[in-house]
């Protein structure tokens, strides 16, 4: 899947002309941050396999000898049909975090409102270091950059209403008694976040 | 080190419910400097408004202290507090609270009107407090000519007015869509860097991303705090 992306975000680069095999490192980590450390070996072995493929073919060198490749039909069609085609992201369900979480609320003993509150802190801190990341690419209209902090701000925000939910769900069945009782399912409202009695709203108390 | 605006030591508020107390903040201590914006996070009932009106000085705390500036609140008489309200705490909150007979330049300048400025002083200010939010043009219109976003951004035009170094917002950015949300997101953070202290609470883990640092309570109490920033080789090489 991994090997994938690379191959295909590397034929990508070729859309707009010709590069040597240096340069599409550095375009690739201009475009991605630098959130892929793309190696040397790597970048060539793709690069090999593109050639092999007939998706790009050598064109000639340039005045530092480095050979410049240029995408083919073949990898302009092969291109599109990738833009054309979704995602099925194999690697979803083996989230060390789902994984995680499941089985600290499968296990007797374990805080499960500890386990996610600390992973809830953890990625606030990543959801500001990104949204500091990403105020500084907004500025500088850096648009590949961009929407790639975007993915990872929109991802983290998922995983905290995720988050938000196992709590809420594992406190619910841990306060239901055998058999649900009206009390069981007080119990249940009280823990997903029904407002303290009495407590004022400060909305009422502006000026 | 900056100058501390905020401080809460220990505070407790409890509040009495038929038969029984209920606590909605139990010994919570943190501080907020200049140029420091803390989002405040944790489900409903958790103590977020209690905690939000004990440091604008509209609650007094059962225990402990709240301080702003270095003035404990509960040392001041209602003139001093209310003066330290008017002149130097800016409030927004979800209900906007705009007067719908009132410009929105009029709604702006109202608070410095009444702290005594002339009406043509502090029309000046709110034009330029307008300004800054974008809404210059549209001084002259009545709240319910503006969109809600619109209307948003005068309230924070208004809160911002003056000298205020404190700035509390309750889910600022309401029902509002991403990118107007963002836009109210970015005044308050651009008057936090010029030097006012500000507390955001928001269940939009998105909007408290725009925070230098977030604090989550819990049934009254303060929980746990997002820690210090990381590198960016730091954080994207640990996700990539």
């Amino acid at each position: 899947m991994q090997r994938n992306a690379v191959r295909w975000g590397l034929l990508a680069l070729f859309a707009d002309g010709p590069k040597y095999g240096y340069q599409l490192r550095t375009e690739f980590d201009a475009r991605t941050g630098g959130t892929w450390a793309l190696n040397v070996g790597q970048l060539y072995t793709t690069l090999e396999r593109l050639d092999r493929d007939g998706l790009v073919e050598a064109v000639g060198t340039n005045d530092e000898g480095r050979t410049i490749y240029a995408i083919t039909d073949r990898g302009r069609t092969a291109l599109a049909e990738w833009f054309a085609t979704p995602v099925t992201d194999t690697e979803r369900p083996r989230s060390e975090l789902a994984i995680k979480l499941g089985m600290a609320a499968a296990t007797a003993g374990v805080d499960v409102a500890a386990v996610v509150q600390a992973q809830r802190t953890e990625s606030m801190r990543q959801m500001r270091d990104l949204t500091d990341l990403r105020r500084r690419a907004d500025q500088q209209d850096d648009l590949a950059w961009l929407l790639l902090l975007d993915h990872l701000v929109f991802g983290l925000e998922s995983e905290i209403r995720w988050l938000d939910h196992v709590e809420a769900t594992v406190l619910r069945r841990r306060t239901r008694r055998p058999g649900p009782t009206p009390a069981g399912t007080r119990a249940a409202g009280q823990t997903s976040g029904t407002p303290a009695a009495g407590e004022p709203d400060a909305t009422e108390a502006v000026r | 080190m900056s100058e501390v605006v905020l401080r809460f030591t220990d505070v407790c508020r409890t509040y009495r419910s038929g038969d029984t107390d209920v606590q909605a903040l139990d010994g919570v201590s943190f501080e907020v400097e200049a140029g420091e914006l803390v989002a405040v996070m944790g489900p409903s009932g958790s103590g977020k408004s209690t905690l939000l009106a004990l440091a604008g000085g509209l609650d007094t705390p059962t225990r402990g202290a709240v301080e702003v500036s270095g003035v404990d609140l509960d040392g001041l008489d209602a003139a001093g507090l209310a003066r330290l309200r008017r002149d130097r705490i800016g409030y927004v909150f979800q209900d906007l609270n705009l007067v719908t007979d009132l410009t929105a330049a009029e709604n702006v300048a109202l608070p410095r009107e009444l702290a005594g400025l002339s009406a043509r002083a502090a029309r000046r200010e709110a034009i330029t407090a307008l300004t800054r939010v974008g809404l210059g043009d549209l001084a002259q219109r009545f709240p319910d000519q503006l969109s809600g976003g619109q209307q948003q951004r005068v309230a924070i035009a208004r809160a911002l007015i003056g000298e205020r170094r404190l700035l509390l917002a309750d889910e600022p950015t309401g029902a509002l869509d991403s990118q107007t949300g963002e836009a109210v997101l970015s005044v308050l953070r651009a008057q936090v860097e010029a030097g006012a202290a500000g507390v955001l609470v928001t269940h939009e883990p998105r909007y408290a991303g725009w925070a230098d640092r977030t604090i989550f309570l819990r049934d009254g109490r303060l929980v746990d705090s997002t820690g210090p920033r990381r590198t960016p080789e730091q954080l994207l090489g640990g996700r990539a």
